[in-house]
């Protein structure tokens, strides 16, 4: 029998079930090459585009005509396209794995919203066309407000916020004009509760206000003696978060919306968390002035990197005649976008952008919601809830959850204490994550628990998926509480790069790339 | 030295007061990055907005735990933060504030006070 003799050999040598010490010779890893910044890659004097030369100025710049190199990389096509797409198998997205950041609901993007986004109809328009060119978008933004109104049984909504704090900007400025056309432009101060989202308090001082915190109960909810010993004619507003950053219905948000109401005051809720709620409660019934929705959140809109976020904001009747512009009205003759604070928008506070905002998101939003219906959303809600509570009672014996009474809502939040003696901090726990293929949980947020580990899966994992998860966090926490600090201390082993050091980070930054020594322009 | 529930802390020399935060309140801060110091000449009442400290954690404001004008800001907390966290009750002070209302200092906790302050958190 001929035999050939010089194939390549199939198997390992040696038992290969480690890589510790071992490191490659360029500071590449496995198929993954190191990869450098963009401005050492590419010079600035090789390009990858062929420009035809430029007109000369003639002195049109006076004076100002650049005559040092700008700098730019210069890269060809196939140089560019790896640089980018090597620094996105460094990263972590959505289409990878579960992303479990609370409060950020990092749910799967689905590609029939993406699908949509993309008719041209919808895709190759600008805002600056003729309105009659362009009806079919403006029937959509006029179908996705009344999705959003109806979702929320509040009566108006403005579309053009383009994100979370965008739209809280957009709520409190409604406030502030409608305090001030009723004489009230005293009230200068904005109540929110200690484990508000950072954004809430920066909204108001922004806005002009004072801000006062609102003490937690040992619950995890808004203390009602607390908020009425700090409500008076002072008051603007309250900004309360429900559900709240703990992850927890506020129970009481009925009374909370009374005694803010006597007390002349207006209710903003943070809807950040609409997600757990959607399709089975509307914050109108529950007495909301104004709410953002994130649509980047709640209605699956790409975000963290992925893609702009949009945060309309809709308003109660007290509210209403202060909306910014534009907005959409439609008659016989078709639809149209109300643009000039004049007849009845004279009341508009102003506007929150250039334009009516983000169109392609309102797409995916529409379609989200067009693709699910009101069941559907509804089940969107239950099966966050659902998640977030099986998370929960999959990790209670080895974790201390922070709210162990009852069930969460759609995040399940952890304090460190379970932690404690162990030499293990959730940052070190947070990391360790990486290395067992998962992006962190949300740490040290919301800033009223210690330590704090808030993990938001979303409805859109899988009980596998979420079984996957739990195991490797279980195997994880045993692993810290043996005294496996060595595996934890500066975790991320396996990650492209290591533990930062932060504190150097933010003592020492470097915001700039400096060039070595750019070289003078070739003369001619 | 006397000491507030914000966990600064005053030293009075004569008629001017040396302020800081304690070492609980650097401890508890983690690693400073950056101070603002008060300008020289600033006239501040006590529980006014004095300094402003910001750890790799949080961003935190610093009292005034007596009123006075600012006549000394330690400026080297500009390059080096870090000596909050290294000395917090000495060389990280933050200002030397002129008293213009000494009795505000007795009124202070003092260090037993405030050690059994600190046990009630």
């Amino acid at each position: 029998m001929s035999m050939n003799t010089v194939g390549r050999p199939t198997r390992p040598e040696a038992p290969n079930d480690s890589e510790a010490g071992f490191t490659s010779l360029s500071g590449g890893r496995g198929l993954l090459q190191d990869e450098p910044l963009i401005f050492e890659l590419g010079g600035w004097t090789k390009t990858g585009v062929d420009l035809p030369d430029a007109v000369a100025a003639d002195g049109a710049l006076a004076g100002l005509t650049r005559d040092e190199p700008i700098g730019l990389p210069g890269l060809s096509e196939p140089e560019a396209v790896r640089h980018y797409v090597r620094l996105s198998q460094k990263n972590h997205a959505i289409d990878l794995a579960l992303y479990p950041l609370g409060s950020c609901t990092m749910k799967h993007n689905p590609r029939l919203n993406e699908k949509m986004a993309r008719l041209p109809g919808l895709s190759d328009i600008h805002p600056l066309q003729p309105q009659s060119t362009v009806q079919g978008a403006i029937e959509l933004m006029d179908r996705l407000a009344h999705w959003l109104k109806t979702l929320t049984g509040m009566p108006a909504v403005a579309l053009s916020p383009k994100a979370g704090a965008h739209g809280e900007l957009c709520g409190l400025l409604a406030i502030r004009a409608a305090h001030e056309a009723a004489g009230n432009g005293h009230r200068k101060t904005v109540l929110a509760p200690t484990s508000a989202h950072g954004t809430n308090p920066a909204t108001a001082a922004f806005c002009g206000y004072t801000v006062v915190e609102i003490a937690q109960t040992d619950d995890g909810r808004v203390d009602l003696a607390d908020l009425e010993a700090k409500l008076g004619d002072h008051v603007a507003a309250i900004m309360v978060t429900n559900p709240n950053t703990c992850g927890l219905f506020e129970r009481d948000v009925v009374e909370i919306a009374r005694l803010t109401h006597a007390a002349g005051a207006y209710f903003y809720c943070d809807g950040a968390n609409f997600n757990a709620i959607v399709g089975r409660v509307r914050p109108g019934d529950l007495g909301v002035d104004a709410m953002h929705i994130n649509l980047h959140k709640t209605f699956s809109t790409p975000h963290g990197g992925g893609g702009p976020g949009a945060g309309p904001v809709v308003l109660s009747e007290a509210l209403a005649p202060f909306a910014p512009t534009p907005w959409v009205v439609h008659d016989e003759n078709g639809y149209k976008l109300v643009e000039e604070a004049e007849g009845v928008a004279a009341q508009a506070f102003g506007r929150m952008s250039a334009f009516h905002g983000q169109m392609g998101m309102y797409v995916r939003a529409y379609a989200y919601m067009l693709s699910h219906g009101a069941d559907g959303l509804k089940q969107v809600a239950e099966d966050a809830v659902l998640n977030a509570n099986y998370i929960k009672a999959r990790l209670s014996d080895l974790m201390s959850p922070a709210f162990p009474e009852g069930p969460c809502m759609h995040e399940a939040l952890f304090d460190d204490a379970w932690l404690e003696g162990t030499g293990v901090t959730t940052l070190d726990f947070a990391k360790a994550m990486i290395d067992e293929g998962f992006h962190p949980m949300t740490m040290y947020f919301p800033l009223v628990v210690h330590g704090a580990m808030l993990i938001e899966p979303t409805e859109t994992e899988s009980k596998a998926e979420l079984d996957r998860f739990v195991d490797a966090l279980r195997l994880l926490a045993e692993s810290a509480k043996a005294g496996a600090v060595e595996r934890f201390k500066n975790a991320p082993h396996l990650a492209p790069l290591k533990r930062l050091d932060e504190t150097l980070a933010a003592r020492k930054p470097k915001l700039k790339w400096k060039p070595v020594a750019p070289a003078p322009l070739a003369a001619e | 030295m006397r000491f507030t529930k914000d966990h600064e802390w005053v030293a009075v020399e004569g008629d001017v007061a040396t302020v800081g935060i304690t070492a609980y309140a650097a401890e508890q801060l983690g690693d400073v990055v950056f101070v603002e110091v008060p300008e020289v000449g600033k006239t501040v009442a006590q529980g006014d907005g004095l300094a402003v400290v910001e750890s790799v954690k949080a961003a935190s404001d610093v009292y005034a735990p007596v009123s006075g004008e600012v006549v000394e800001a330690n400026a080297e907390l500009g390059d080096a933060p870090e000596t909050v966290n290294a000395l917090p009750e000495s060389g990280g002070w933050f200002a030397k504030l002129k008293l213009s209302n000494p009795a505000e200092v007795d009124a202070l906790m003092d260090r037993d006070a405030y050690e059994a302050f600190l046990a009630t958190l």
